[in-house]
């Protein structure tokens, strides 16, 4: 088994609901996994607990083979890239200062971390005139390349994408779910998106979990779901997302 | 053995030797903030080759004419006797001066028999031996009377007071439409007026609460009828005022003596006790109305002394106003600067533990919220009885402190706690450990806030340090408290005017500021 993450019966409540529960997860290297549900059924919770923004009350979470926990976090979250709806980026610096802060942190070199800079620039098809703005002088789309290119800056192992592209308008989202498939195939980047839209998650993903009310229901292709769905939930909300495609 | 009184007696003080290891700044800081004591201290090296003794004595007084008059009195006696002597003028009320004299803050001040058995002593009534004996027992000796007996009076305007046909304070039982203006200490007092109107059966309409100054003002334009006074105030004599006879023989005497310290020397102790039964009444009179004439205490004091000796000791030079202008904004940036450094210092990191709740934070947010509604005055009188405090500009410094406190730790606590969810767990996700999120991201994102909770502190603190006069720390509150003094509006203005334009500009100081130090990605 070639799996970069594993979760084994993992569950996460707050207060008594379970936000996650008893979740066994396989997270293949060098493909896109698309996390997808309607909202609150916890996607969201699944990358907080990778990142150790959270941590799971029973279960175990392993990366790379080692368990996830407080010893072991500061040095996995080095080979993790983040990356959520409005981009996260700190206000106070510019896209530069945003790029940087990580590298400089973990000593990289000054060309070094300029060289990777220019690189990302191209490959995420950002003007590098945009890098000494600050994120309010930035639109929306480009703040989301500059989150992109700040969570590639270390050349992580796993990018974890929540609703990267949800708060943008159609067009630029369309650019930049092409954008992101280029990139993510040329660096043959695992990857675990979340979404609630189906056609992102059918057009990105190389294969699909759908979730609901904590627990995952069916993994596959997005083929295999539409053909075979496990149970009635399924069915509704592939059907449901269709006939919205449809209007 | 208190630590001021170490530093008189030459050797530096356990504390100053600390800081002293502490290094140059800390010696420097403790220069600029700590009493006049340490600067004359550092004048006297220079000055002992010319004097008796290197080691001042400290001279308080209230903040009334006559009691400033006497301090110079005994001020001038004790130079002319070849000792080295600072006056502390106007430092507030009987409680403070009395906390002062025991502490060693000051050594001497002048004070009257009935206050020192009523209000200090707690023993109405008791004979000139048995207050002796009390004072003793707590290292404080006491003077002959000086000559005359500045006892409490009940005064009207003559012309009102002939017209009713008024002449003793019996006399007021008919006539409950008068206006009692009152100060505020003869409200309080045991002796003041609820045991007076107790004894007399008095019941008038209303009683305000008025300050010593500005009563007479009140009382003259005819907004009050009836006010408390001195009996040998100058102002019952510009007025035009009458003294109610006392017909039941209610106040008790209040011969004026000076206080002092048994640790004085026995040279000083002489000095004092030469002034006993050398001024009367009418003297006294005399020597306030010209006080408040002249607007200069030092100048009266002379008089006394050029009518008796004959002698001028050193001829009286008066500060230019420029002077002194510099020498109060100065003092009064020191209180307020210091303090405002000590709060930040010690509000940014209270403000960073409060911004995580939980029991530790609500109790420093309660803790910093309760100490600002204590009024000033009273946080001041709190101050100046403990140990470590006394009258200084220690005690006006650590108030300003504890005041300038809640805006900072409120303003960075909330300040970190909007900082939204999002931007907070990116910072983590990067990698960043706790202190690295605090230093780059947290605090300049809450930036705006932390500098608004600073500029509130500071424009706080300029005001409020004008109460730092009133415990003898000096600042733009010493012209406006000798106005409030003497009724006088030119200079009261001569602080009030400085401390405003002083609160603006440090307002506009720090607009300039926010430039500077909230970063530009978040002023956009
Ligand atoms: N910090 C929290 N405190 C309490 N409940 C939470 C918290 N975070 C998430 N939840 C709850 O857990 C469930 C899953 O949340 P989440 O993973 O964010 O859902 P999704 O991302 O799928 O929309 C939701 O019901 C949500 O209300
Ligand atoms: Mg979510």
């Amino acid at each position: 088994m070639n799996a970069l993450v594993h979760f084994r019966y993992v569950s996460k409540r707050f207060g008594a609901d379970f936000a996650v529960r008893d979740v066994n997860l396989e997270i293949e290297r060098g493909k896109m996994t698309a996390l997808i549900g309607p909202s609150g059924c916890g996607k969201s919770t699944i990358l907080r607990l990778i990142v150790g923004l959270l941590t799971a009350d029973t279960g175990e979470i392993q990366f790379d083979g080692e368990k996830i926990a407080a010893e072991t976090i500061m040095k996995i979250r080095r080979r993790l890239g983040y990356v959520i709806q409005d981009g996260g980026l700190f206000p106070h610096l510019t896209a530069r200062h945003n790029l940087t802060l990580q590298p400089r942190l973990f000593r990289k070199r000054c060309d070094e971390i300029e060289k990777r800079i220019t690189e990302l620039c191209e490959l995420t098809k950002f003007p590098s005139s945009g890098l000494d703005r600050y994120p309010l002088e930035l639109s929306g789309g480009q703040r989301q390349r500059v989150g992109l290119m700040r969570a590639l800056m270390l050349s992580p192992e796993l990018l974890l994408l929540d609703e990267p592209f949800a708060a943008l308008d159609p067009l630029v989202r369309m650019n930049l779910q092409r954008d992101l498939k280029e990139i993510c195939t040329r660096l043959q980047q695992t990857v675990l998106l979340v979404t609630h839209d189906l056609a992102e998650a059918a057009f990105l993903g190389d294969e699909i979990a759908l979730m609901n009310e904590g627990q995952i229901v069916q993994r596959g292709l997005i083929a295999d779901l539409r053909a075979k769905p496990a149970n009635e939930f399924v069915r509704e909300f592939i059907s449901a997302q269709r006939g919205l495609v449809q209007l | 053995m208190n630590a001021p009184q170490q530093s008189r007696s030459g050797g530096l003080s356990p504390s100053r030797r600390l800081l002293r290891a502490r290094g140059q700044t800390a010696v420097y800081l403790r220069r600029r903030l700590g009493s006049r004591r340490s600067l004359l201290a550092v004048a006297s090296v220079f000055l002992s080759v010319t004097l008796v003794s290197a080691d001042p004595v400290f001279i308080g007084s209230k903040k009334f004419t006559e009691s400033y008059v006497l301090a110079e009195i005994a001020k001038r006696a004790l130079e002319n006797a070849g000792i080295k002597v600072e006056h502390r003028p106007g430092m507030g009320g009987t409680i403070i001066l009395w906390e002062a004299l025991r502490g060693g803050g000051i050594d001497v001040y002048p004070e009257y028999t009935g206050t020192i058995a009523e209000e200090m002593l707690k023993q109405p009534g008791a004979s000139i031996a048995q207050i002796r004996n009390a004072l003793s027992a707590q290292g404080i000796a006491m003077t002959d009377d000086l000559g005359f007996n500045n006892t409490y009076a009940l005064v009207m305007r003559r012309d009102q007071s002939e017209q009713l046909g008024l002449t003793t304070i019996s006399d007021l039982r008919a006539h409950r439409e008068l206006k009692f203006g009152l100060t505020h200490e003869f409200l309080e007092r045991r002796d003041g007026w609820r045991p007076l109107s107790e004894r007399y059966q008095l019941a008038p309409s209303q009683v305000l609460g008025v300050d010593h100054a500005l009563g007479y003002a009140a009382l003259a334009k005819g907004e009050i009828d009836v006010k408390d006074a001195y009996s040998t105030d100058a102002k019952i004599g510009d007025y035009g005022l009458v003294t109610l006879i006392d017909d039941l023989h209610f106040f008790p005497q209040y011969k004026a003596v000076f206080l002092y310290r048994k640790t004085l020397s026995s040279q000083a102790a002489h000095a004092l006790n030469d002034l006993s039964n050398s001024i009367d009444e009418g003297r006294m009179i005399r020597l306030n109305s010209e006080a408040e004439r002249t607007k200069n205490y030092a100048a009266a004091a002379q008089q006394f002394f050029g009518t008796t000796d004959g002698a001028i000791a050193t001829p009286f030079v008066s500060e230019s106003f420029r002077n002194k202008l510099l020498r109060w904004v100065t003092r009064h940036l020191e209180l307020a600067g210091i303090s405002l450094l000590l709060a930040i210092i010690v509000g940014l990191p209270l403000g960073i533990v409060a911004s995580r709740g939980g029991a530790v934070g609500h109790a420093i947010l309660g803790a910093t919220g309760i100490i600002q509604t204590i009024p000033s005055l009273a946080l001041l009188a709190l101050l100046v009885p403990l140990p470590f405090f006394g009258i200084s500009a220690r005690t006006a410094i650590v108030a300003l402190f504890l005041y300038g406190l809640l805006p900072i730790v409120r303003n960075t606590a909330t300040g970190l706690q909007d900082i939204s969810r999002p931007l907070r767990e990116s910072a983590i996700a990067l990698g960043l450990t706790a202190g690295q999120r605090l230093r780059k991201i947290f605090l300049p994102l809450a930036s705006r806030s932390i500098l608004a909770g600073i500029k509130t502190s500071a424009v706080i603190n300029i005001g409020t340090a004008t109460l730092a006069a009133l415990i003898g720390a000096g600042g733009l509150g010493e012209p406006i408290i000798s106005g409030l003094n003497l009724n006088d509006h030119v200079t009261i203005l001569e602080g009030a005017i400085p401390a405003a334009l002083l609160a603006l500009f440090v307002q506009f100081g720090f607009d300039l500021l926010d430039r500077v130090l909230i970063p530009r990605g978040l002023r956009l």
